[in-house]
């Protein structure tokens, strides 16, 4: 029988021969990802053994993966007291995927799983965290979970009562113009699914655009899948996806790949050509609130924000230090950058991309989330505008309900960090 | 008869029910305090003006974004019903896993102060006297609620799963 990707994977994951859409099934799972939230899981996992007479044991201590990333270094005294008590849980159930505040083995837990070649295709990777959909870039079923459902993951191994979701199948072909970037795609997406055309949904992206495209610029359209509300994104690994892994992860051993099913069955499909796409950008307070730039150029900004584990990568980085080597940002404009892990910064230094940027007026901060989510560095002030590379531009996001985000990629942010207005860097 | 307390559009994000900055509160004990921080009902909420088992009207969508869990625990805190057109997978997983009232009701019509009576296949707006068709809940979230939340769910099977001595 066809089957779509996600299928295939809960079908080997529940050990069945087939499975159909709506399918209430317990997938064994390969990779449990936490942040800082482990602190209410750990609370959680206690209680499920409370009164059993049990120690409490995390079932397979070498799937457990736990970065620190939302708050780093801890921005108070709540948050450093949480880490402490996660670091002595990491120690006593030794749990080995341990990623701590350190400049040798940190970043933000999105870059870190396929960094560290954590997540591989077919696997069944769930998070705390409702971006953990970046790991269908690798050909994994990923999907975000709450904390008191990781208790139990972390307990047993396995999810418990996932309904098998339907699969939108989104083909993308043709060439991305010059300074239109995989960013400006999956904005295009989301503003045609809306912010609840995926809910309950999967993503599987086909066509030569995705092909074509970089193992980063995955990671970006299907951490941003989520904003369409679907379960996760995931694009089927090909030889791209053997090369991150091999050259970029460290890999080695059998990498397996499922095969695509031309006949499978989805619940809808929808075709892109990007060979005419502009860059896109995300209107305040909502990421479906999506506008081609031209609708948007000229709105004066107060804050550039480049970064994160949407648009955090080297890639990302170096086209923003190509545009604005020998320019400066804007008088009255701010500029952070946060890359995506501490391998990135650092090779982002060796090339030069952070001084270029840094000689330009940026901020460069270490990697990490708070920025983005408002809880530490780079919060806005009453009636100011931020124009941002990350994912989420609700009301409040970066730190304050009277400030305005607009999502773009790095290029978009990058030019208009030195103009000082939203700006459109085709021929740039 | 429940009170509508709160109504609110379509798409209502986990920054609204339950801000980021406050993430550093996980405790259910702790998170009540923040629930929609940012809006006035907080206050009334902090100063136990709301009868437990009161509405939130929402449209679709509701709880999109983070996968949060402060957002279902502190609305759960406050023994809120949540009454929506929708709401996004994570959000609905969460509630269902922690025991919030969750009502899918893809037509509800009601306003702040209306009285309503829910029912299992039907919620009754009282004040304008329309009644509303109830969309069961995916089978796999009922039957965590059935066992009484996935904590207790999760103990059972561990107490399964675990070599007689």
């Amino acid at each position: 029988m066809a089957m779509t990707i996600v299928e295939k994977i809960l079908a080997r994951a529940t050990r069945r021969s087939s499975i159909a859409v709506g399918d209430v099934v317990e997938p064994e799972v390969d990779l449990a990802m936490s942040h800082e939230n482990a602190a209410l899981v750990i609370n959680q996992f206690n209680e499920v053994y409370k009164g059993t007479g049990l120690e409490p044991r995390v079932w397979a201590p070498s799937r457990i993966a736990i970065i620190f990333d939302h708050r780093v270094p801890a921005e108070s005294s709540k948050t450093a007291t949480n880490q402490k008590k996660i670091r002595e849980f990491v120690a006593k159930q030794r749990i080995t995927r341990f990623h701590d505040v350190r400049a040798d083995e940190g970043g933000i837990c999105h870059q870190i799983l396929p960094e560290y070649g954590y997540v591989r295709p077919g696997g069944v990777v769930v998070g705390t965290d409702s971006h953990t959909t970046s790991h269908g870039a690798l050909g994994a079923f990923a999907f975000g979970i709450g904390a008191t459902e990781m208790a139990s993951v972390w307990a047993l191994g396995k999810v418990l009562n996932v309904e098998v979701p339907a699969t939108i199948k989104v083909v993308v072909n043709g060439r991305l113009p010059a300074h239109v970037l995989p960013k400006d795609l999956i904005l295009h997406l989301v503003g045609l699914l809306t912010a609840e055309g995926a809910n309950f949904r999967v993503i599987e992206f086909h066509g030569d655009a995705i092909r074509r495209m970089s193992t980063s610029g995955r990671l970006t359209i299907c951490n941003m899948s989520v904003e369409a509300g679907a379960t996760s994104g995931i694009v089927p690994a090909d030889e791209e996806t053997e090369r991150y892994l091999r050259e970029e992860a460290g890999v080695k051993g059998l990498i397996e790949r499922e095969a695509v099913d031309a006949n499978a069955v989805y619940a809808q499909v929808i075709e892109i050509d990007v060979g005419s796409l502009a860059p896109q950008v995300a209107c305040p307070h909502k990421v479906d609130n999506v506008k081609p730039i031209d609708q948007v150029a000229g709105t004066k900004i107060n804050q550039i924000v480049i970064g994160s584990c949407t648009n955090g990568r080297l890639d990302d980085l170096e086209i923003a230090a190509q545009i604005l080597k020998g320019r400066r940002i804007a008088s009255g404009v701010r500029m952070l950058v946060f890359p995506a892990s501490w391998r990135i910064y650092k090779e982002a230094m060796k090339r030069g991309y952070l001084m270029d940027l840094a000689e330009a007026g940026a901020v460069i901060v270490n990697p990490g989330c708070g920025c983005c989510l408002g809880v530490h560095q780079g919060a806005l002030g009453d009636g100011e505008v931020a124009l941002s590379t990350t994912n989420r531009n609700f009301k409040g996001r970066m730190g304050n309900p009277q400030a305005d985000v607009y999502l773009c990629s790095p290029a978009v942010a990058a030019i208009s960090a030195a103009r000082g207005v939203i700006s459109d860097p085709r021929g740039n | 008869m429940s009170r509508v307390v709160l109504k609110l559009g379509d798409d209502v994000s986990t920054d609204t029910i339950y801000p980021g900055r406050f993430m550093a509160t996980v405790l259910p004990t702790e998170t009540p305090q923040y629930a929609f921080a940012d809006l006035d009902i907080n206050a009334t909420l902090r100063d136990k003006k709301v009868a437990a088992g009161s509405v939130v009207v929402a449209g679709n969508n509701f709880g999109c974004g983070s996968s949060r869990e402060q957002a279902a625990s502190t609305l759960k805190g406050h023994e809120l019903t949540i009454v929506a057109k929708g709401f996004a997978r994570i959000f609905l997983q969460n509630s269902c896993n922690l025991g919030l009232r969750t009502i899918i009701c893809p037509d509800i019509e009601a306003s702040e102060g209306d009285e309503l009576e829910i029912g299992p296949e039907a919620v009754v707006n009282k004040t304008t006297g329309r009644t509303f068709r109830v969309e069961p809940l995916p089978r796999a979230r009922q039957a965590i609620i059935d066992a009484g939340g996935l904590i207790a769910y999760t103990r059972k099977r561990v107490l399964e799963s675990a070599p007689r001595g």
